[in-house]
């Protein structure tokens, strides 16, 4: 066995894991924390953050989790349980199993005992499934109506975006938000932090399984400019990580079941785990903007432990 | 090779009633029924007869929706357990997908006349 580092190995490692990638383990089972840059200084106490959940899944009921409102409270008391108050939260879809009335009201309602600044929402598939997305836009959209919106918040330009609708193979945004998007951009200046929310993958994680989105790259072209791009993403239930110049990509881990790994199995579907070990395929994540800088500290923390 | 094809249409129609115990009647329609388990339609393509009610029983744990690529038919959400039917009147070629697993495809083909 030769010791010398296969190419082919590396250089998907350089792929999946992303340079500047940090990993830690902590007491409370933080399982990743990706900076910006390969520092690994100590985040300065004070400084803004914000807080990403995804795939709730209220509603759902299986052997992957016969209690999915258990592990979503558990996620929000994480949250209420951190050391600083995040500027806002931002779950990235599949709220609910399956558009139900009765589902949303429960979201809407534990999300509201979160003690942050402001709740925002993007929608998953499940959530758009009977009407489009009528109802959550309704109960977790923008005011406006509008489908997607930008706000700025946490020293960071955000852009809150809908890839779930009227989906033929993997996400799709659709002409009509690309464009906003690039007029929303084109007043924002580079040296500006910019985070981008959607449920689907905005890169092409695994397209057999529709995780990707069909139109990202002229989203991604649009993006590259900028000195700091943080993709947060949900929809497949596992954290992943890449990072493509000074774009950086994070799909985040759901508060309700995991799913297998991109191509492990045929299809992809709630997965059942040993008993024990859900908590820890579960989690929230924190972003940490370091202020003065264009640093943003992504930091995975599973639901396991006390 | 023609016989063979029309005993597997057959074979996958089931008479409409015969779950009550009734006699099969030509005059009420014929239903089929397809699954949808394992992020699949089974099968996958069905052959029916003009007048065929289609009967979709949804055992994923994950929700699934029986939706015409055109439009013309949408289950919505369907839940494990859940069925949903479509009635097919007219002759043609109805594909179809789940609207939250787009990989999901089927397709019904509907002949004219009536089954044998």
């Amino acid at each position: 066995m030769s010791e010398t580092l296969d190419r082919s190995k590396f250089l998907e490692c350089m792929a999946w894991c992303g340079t500047g990638v940090v990993y830690a383990l902590t007491g409370t089972g933080i399982v990743g924390r990706a900076l910006a840059d390969a520092s690994t200084r100590p985040l300065p106490a004070g400084a803004p953050t914000f807080v990403q959940i995804s795939d709730t899944h209220v509603g759902f009921h299986g052997d992957a989790n016969h209690d999915v409102l258990a592990t979503f409270q558990t996620a929000i008391d994480r949250i209420n349980a951190l050391p600083s108050r995040p500027e806002f939260v931002m779950h990235t879809g599949d709220l609910s199993h399956l558009s139900a009335a009765g589902q949303f009201d429960t979201v809407k309602q534990m999300l509201g005992s979160i003690k942050t600044g402001a709740t925002y929402a993007v929608p998953g598939e499940h959530d758009v499934i009977n009407d489009k997305g009528v109802e959550f836009f309704k109960m977790f959209g923008h005011p406006s109506g509008e489908k997607w919106y930008s706000f700025d918040a946490a020293g960071v330009h955000a852009l809150a975006l809908t890839n779930v609708i009227d989906i033929t193979a993997g996400g799709l945004l659709g002409r009509d938000q690309l464009d906003w998007a690039r007029k929303d951009l084109a007043s924002i200046p580079k040296s500006t932090p910019v985070t981008v929310f959607a449920h689907i993958p905005l890169y092409a994680v695994y397209p057999d399984w529709g995780w990707t989105t069909d139109d990202f790259s002229e989203l991604l072209t649009m993006l590259r400019p900028f000195d700091s791009v943080t993709v947060l993403n949900g929809h497949i239930h596992q954290v992943l990580s890449k990072v493509d110049g000074n774009v950086k990509f994070f799909t985040a881990a759901s508060t309700a079941f995991p799913q297998p790994k991109p191509g492990s199995e045929p299809k992809p579907h709630p997965l059942v785990v040993p008993a024990g070990q859900l908590s820890s395929d579960l989690g929230i994540r924190t972003v940490t903007i370091v202020p003065g800088t264009h640093e943003i500290a992504v930091a995975d923390e599973t639901l396991a432990g006390s | 090779m023609k016989n063979t094809i029309a005993s597997i249409s057959a074979a996958a129609v089931l008479i409409a009633g015969l779950g009550a115990g009734a006699s099969p009647s030509p005059s009420v329609a014929t239903t089929t029924a397809v699954a949808i388990a394992d992020y699949s339609f089974k099968p996958p393509t069905i052959t029916v007869a003009a007048g065929t009610r289609v009967v979709w029983t949804q055992k994923d744990d994950d929700p699934h929706t029986v939706t015409a690529d055109d439009g013309s038919f949408d289950s919505k959400g369907l839940g494990q357990g859940d069925t949903y039917a479509h009635v097919f009147t007219k002759p043609g070629r109805y594909p179809y997908h789940c609207s939250a697993h787009p990989f999901m495809k089927g397709v019904v083909i509907v002949t004219k006349g009536k089954t044998p």
